[in-house]
């Protein structure tokens, strides 16, 4: 027996009004933690996908909406543009490099991007199996598709049109898998990547008869300006040869074209700054959470300290020193904070797993590491000082307590 | 060796108590006996260190309670003094055991062999694992005894240990206590006002 199992003891034998402030430290401080974590792994998803892309460029509409869609792969595309505005774009001194995607279809909900070879790079993909694409109707598969769908080398799939699993499919049209890739934790991951060819083959087929087979030698073609000109692609990556250019080349874009140019880190940090005006407001909830919680441990300690004088009493009687006995009042509102404390930290790791779960189900983005963040280390401060603060009252009138008073009243 | 040499104290400038000197050898037992008001808590409490003394001393073992710091008196409770309260207290969330077991922390002792002993020689070892508040009333006075005596106090102070009782509990109590003290090597000092304590001791003084 000593003064920390003394002060378990006294917990558990109030197991109300100890679950209460428990309780109400485990909500305030899941949720501060979970915030945290998620608004955490978030940015780091949407950094990790940003990679080297400067600008995008794509069809007018929401910036916000262009950026998503073809930097994160999760809203509808603005629309479409001429590849030759496009080729016009990238030809630009300014520019650095540049990746065109086309869309148009999907696989069982899983995004088909036709794109050049590059974009894998972009990435850094590595192939788990297989190789590049060598001719149009051959993808390469994303890691979590092939896992999810069980897609091996060489099997066929079927496309159907729009970006959601609804569409009508091309029941005539197959694609034939010929690589899979490794996780690389980023938006490859969900996507199914092919040839531009390959997308402009399918929804163009009236105007190519002849076979996939001719394709490779399209670009040496005589006509070539005829295929040039009604050729659509639905946005192009861009990276600037100097990050200078990226004030002005977007607005110039804007201003004197019919296509559009948004610059990702821009769009991401306006979305960020509309979330966290919510964020802001949950956590002071939060933080007021705690706090009722430190006036119901201060409360339960006060009271306690009432109806325990006399154990207070005796146990000075038998020899215990004030400090001993103020700290065991102190000891017990740290167990309690440093139990809720723990309790948050679970109950935010179980809130990501199942936020996580909802928003892979819902726009397949997968949010899975999960690290001790520094501002956790600082909520674990916070939690102490609450623990020490909220019992600092009852364990000073412990300290002064009149022992001789208190049991010649008995 | 215990004595007190004019010994007095006030609450708060308005009740005075003067006692009378108390001269105890080893190995012998005192009853103090007075009416009640005349400040025989008071007295006790001087004598276990819950209280500081205004003017005179007292002197128990050879140490003199009238310089000791508070740290030294707490010290110095936890060595020498058991106190047997008129109305038992302890710590509800606990055993009887696990009470026995906290003072002996407190006393910086840990024998759970003595506890046994102690509650077996009390008949009262089935009820170690008790709650205390499940205890009745005469098992609440054993294992208050139990906790005065844990620690081999040289001391036992007891407080009105039989004014609530009838004459027969009383007889129990009183013969109960003597022979605990007796039996671990304690000298036993009781306060009351309960006449019918006087045949059981030789010495006593009146306040």
């Amino acid at each position: 027996m000593n003064i920390f199992k003394l002060s378990i003891k006294n917990i558990l034998s109030k197991p109300l009004s100890s679950f209460i402030s428990l309780a109400l430290l485990t909500l305030g401080i899941g949720i501060i933690s979970l915030l945290l974590q998620l608004n955490s792994l978030i940015k780091n998803q949407m950094d990790n996908n940003l990679r080297g892309i400067d600008m995008v460029v794509g069809a007018k509409g929401s910036p916000l909406q262009l950026i998503l869609s073809s930097v994160y792969h999760v809203d509808s595309p603005t629309g479409n543009i001429s590849l030759k505005e496009a080729e016009k774009i990238s030809n630009n001194r300014m520019v650095g490099s540049s990746i065109k995607l086309l869309y148009g279809d999907n696989h069982k909900g899983y995004r088909i991007v036709g794109t050049e070879k590059k974009f894998i790079d972009l990435y850094k993909g590595v192939f788990k199996e297989g190789e590049e694409w060598e001719k149009p109707f051959e993808v390469i598969v994303g890691s979590k598709v092939h896992k999810n769908l069980n897609i091996k080398i060489g099997d066929k799939l079927v496309s159907s049109h729009g970006l959601r699993e609804t569409g009508e499919s091309h029941e005539d049209q197959s694609f034939e898998v010929v690589g899979l890739l490794e996780p690389s934790n980023s938006v490859i991951d969900q996507l199914i990547i092919t040839s531009p060819e390959s997308v402009w083959d399918i929804h163009d087929t009236h105007n190519h008869n002849d076979t996939n087979d001719n394709f490779e030698n399209k670009n040496k073609h005589d006509h070539e300006h005829e295929e040039y000109d009604d050729k659509e692609i639905t946005a192009m990556l861009i990276k600037f040869s100097s990050p200078m250019n990226i004030i002005q080349f977007p607005r110039q874009i804007n201003e004197t074209t019919n296509l559009q140019a948004a610059v990702p880190s821009y769009e991401i940090s306006r979305l960020f700054k509309l979330f966290g005006f919510g964020i802001d407001t949950i956590s002071y909830l939060a933080y007021l959470i705690i706090i009722v919680s430190g006036f119901s441990l201060f409360i339960n300690l006060f009271n306690a300290m009432n109806e325990r004088k006399y154990e207070m009493a005796l146990i000075r009687t038998i020899g215990a020193t004030r400090f001993q006995l103020s700290s065991m009042i102190i000891l017990e509102s740290l167990i309690l904070t440093l139990l809720g404390f723990g309790l948050g930290l679970l109950f935010s790791r179980f809130g990501v797993m199942f936020v996580s779960s909802l928003m892979e189900e819902s726009i397949n983005y997968n949010l899975s590491s999960i690290k001790i963040l520094s501002e956790e280390f600082w909520l674990l401060v916070f939690s102490v000082i609450l623990g020490v603060l909220s019992s600092l009252i009852p364990a000073i009138q412990v300290y002064k307590m009149n022992i001789s008073k208190i049991l010649a009243d008995a | 060796m215990i004595k007190t040499n004019n010994l007095s104290f006030n609450y708060d400038n308005k009740v005075f108590f003067n006692f009378k000197n108390i001269n105890l050898k080893n190995g012998e037992d005192l009853l103090i006996i007075g009416n009640s008001g005349i400040g025989k808590t008071t007295l006790l409490h001087l004598l276990a260190g819950l209280l500081k003394t205004d003017s005179g001393s007292i002197n128990i073992y050879g140490q003199e309670l009238k310089n000791f710091s508070n740290y030294q008196l707490d010290q110095f409770r936890r060595e020498n003094i058991g106190i047997v309260f008129q109305r038992p207290h302890f710590i509800n969330s606990l055993t009887v055991k696990e009470n026995l077991q906290l003072a002996q922390y407190i006393g910086k002792k840990n024998n759970n062999d003595r506890i046994e002993n102690i509650l077996n020689n009390l008949n009262i070892l089935d009820k170690s694992d008790k709650k205390t508040n499940q205890l009745s009333q005469g098992e609440k006075q054993r294992v208050s005894i139990a906790m005065a005596i844990v620690n081999s106090p040289k001391l036992i102070l007891a407080d009105e240990p039989t004014s609530s009782l009838d004459d027969f509990n009383c007889t129990n109590v009183i013969n109960l206590l003597k022979k605990q003290a007796y039996d671990y090597g304690a000298q036993l000092i009781v306060i009351t006002h309960d006449s019918r304590l006087k045949e059981h001791f030789k010495k006593q003084l009146q306040l």
